[in-house]
């Protein structure tokens, strides 16, 4: 399987492996949304909240395979952590992602937060801040498409798509059909590492 | 985006609609019950002041407090400027004491732009002399979009002192920037000379170009600047150029009516007008804080 790399590295030589492809991720979504509906009892108090870009339409796809197996809807929202990242004077100033918020808000329902792919574990840390700006969960618990190591903060995932060990070098780069056009996690290798 | 933002010259058509989205997405952090942002913790931002003012200064302090900034102000009077020193001595001082972003307002235009070339920090200008005042264009811009949608092909109409006015100079170079078609209507002494090669529409008579307007910008009859005889009476400005009740209903329904305060009610605007459902004068002090978020997170929150 090979897709123009120009996109995701430039200038490197370099090869692509194809860890998830189309079915591959919504089953990963199915057996996570069923996986949440175990561990909350039927989702009774849950809100899934996406972190943009993708993680918000993964939130999406959860919320909606969980309205197919139990019948009731899951309010869906999505949390921009960007002013609260701790590497943004690295770089220039991003721009702002959306947040939105269920009407019935977050306090005392329990919080899955929803990102592709779980990496050092700042974003996660930044997003655990922004919630705590927006009100008072009962819990909050983690779901990731791709856990690919590496964590830099004391932080783990509560549901995962796909456990994948990496090497620092690599790069993991996360395709969804509404943002993308396709679905697809690949990993890419600098050749001669 | 530049590091200073001195002339609404100095954005690009980006630079401009990042703020406003920017700014789009601040303002729904001030609709909920915590609305800080721990973004610029540890950054000061000197609010100085050699003017007058009392929104712009407290717009600016609301915006630089809600992103944890710390927030140093000082005003010309009572200080050390009483004392005869010097805006590059106070420009070093303010260095001294590790400014990362300054917000100045100066009765001489062009002051932000020397101001620029003596502190390492980011210069904002607030206002100088009859030059600009970049971030009331973008709140205005901003309160037109919230409005009106986008801004591409909409046709702003500003009238009055154009000659004296630091927001109608800002907004025309905005404006144009954003797509907007500006007409300023005034009587020809209160235009200035140069306004030939602004990129807008001059016009004297308000009641042909009311009718085709989506926006209505009134401008303050800035009587401290008027120094010589720019017009007989009052009453005959307001007559021929102030907004009343019977030229409101010449506008189209959509039609906005903008003004920057503070408001001379009874001369540049009627008090009718000014509370009417088509104002968004309140709106606009409320933007300001979001848009001046925008611009301070936009300059400070990255490494430039």
């Amino acid at each position: 399987m090979v897709f123009s790399l120009a996109e995701a590295i430039p200038h490197a030589q370099s090869h692509v492996h194809a860890v998830l492809e189309g079915p591959d991720i919504n089953r990963a979504l199915i057996r996570i949304s069923h996986e949440i509906l175990e561990r909350t009892k039927g989702g009774e108090d849950v809100v899934l909240l996406g972190i943009p870009t993708r993680g918000v339409h993964l939130a999406r796809r959860l919320a909606g395979h969980i309205r197919q197996f139990e019948g009731h809807p899951v309010p869906v929202g999505s949390l921009d952590i960007t002013m609260y990242r701790d590497d943004l004077r690295t770089r220039p100033a991003r721009p702002l992602g959306r947040t939105e918020l269920p009407a019935d808000g977050i306090d005392d329902r329990t919080v899955v937060l929803v990102d592709d792919v779980l990496y050092s574990g700042r974003t996660v840390r930044a997003a655990l801040d922004a919630l705590a700006a927006l009100g008072r969960p009962r819990a909050v618990q983690l779901a990731a498409l791709v856990d690919r190591g590496h964590r830099e903060l004391p932080i783990r995932a509560d549901y995962v798509g796909k456990n994948l060990p990496t090497s620092k070098s690599e790069i993991v780069k996360v395709y969804l059909e509404e943002n993308d056009g396709r679905d697809a996690v690949l990993l890419l290798k600098e050749d001669g590492k | 985006m530049k590091r200073h933002l001195i002339s609404a010259a100095d954005l690009s058509r980006d630079d401009a609609l990042l703020i406003l989205d920017t700014a789009d997405e601040l303002a729904r952090i001030s609709d909920r019950s915590i609305k800080k942002l721990p973004t610029l913790r540890g950054r000061t931002v000197v609010n100085l002041f050699f003017e007058d003012s009392t929104r712009t200064r407290i717009s600016f302090e609301a915006a630089a407090k809600r992103l944890s900034a710390d927030v140093i102000n000082f005003s010309a009077k009572g200080s050390s400027v009483s004392k005869g020193e010097s805006l590059k001595d106070t420009a070093l001082t303010l260095e001294a004491m590790g400014a990362d972003a300054v917000v100045i307002r100066h009765g001489a235009s062009g002051a932000p732009h020397r101001l620029a070339g003596w502190v390492r920090g980011s210069v904002v200008n607030a206002g100088d002399g009859t030059h600009e005042h970049p971030t009331q264009a973008l709140l205005d811009a901003y309160t037109m979009r919230r409005r009106l949608g986008s801004l591409e092909g909409r046709r702003v109409t500003v009238v009055g002192d154009v000659l004296h006015s630091r927001v109608a100079r800002s907004n025309v170079l905005l404006l144009a920037t954003l797509g907007a078609e500006v007409t300023l209507v005034a009587p020809p002494t209160l235009l200035p000379v140069s306004v030939g090669s602004w990129p807008c529409e001059v016009s004297y008579d308000l009641d042909s170009v009311l009718p085709k307007s989506d926006v209505v910008m009134m401008l303050r009859v800035q009587r401290e600047r008027m120094n010589a005889a720019f017009f007989p009476t009052e009453r005959e400005y307001s007559r021929r150029y102030g907004l009343d009740r019977d030229r409101v209903a010449r506008l189209h329904d959509e039609a906005i009516v903008m003004h920057p305060g503070p408001m001379n009610r009874g001369m540049e605007i009627a008090a009718e007008v000014a509370d009417s459902a088509r104002s968004t004068i309140v709106e606009q002090v409320a933007n300001g804080v979001t848009t001046r978020m925008a611009v301070l997170y936009l300059l400070l929150g990255g490494d430039i």
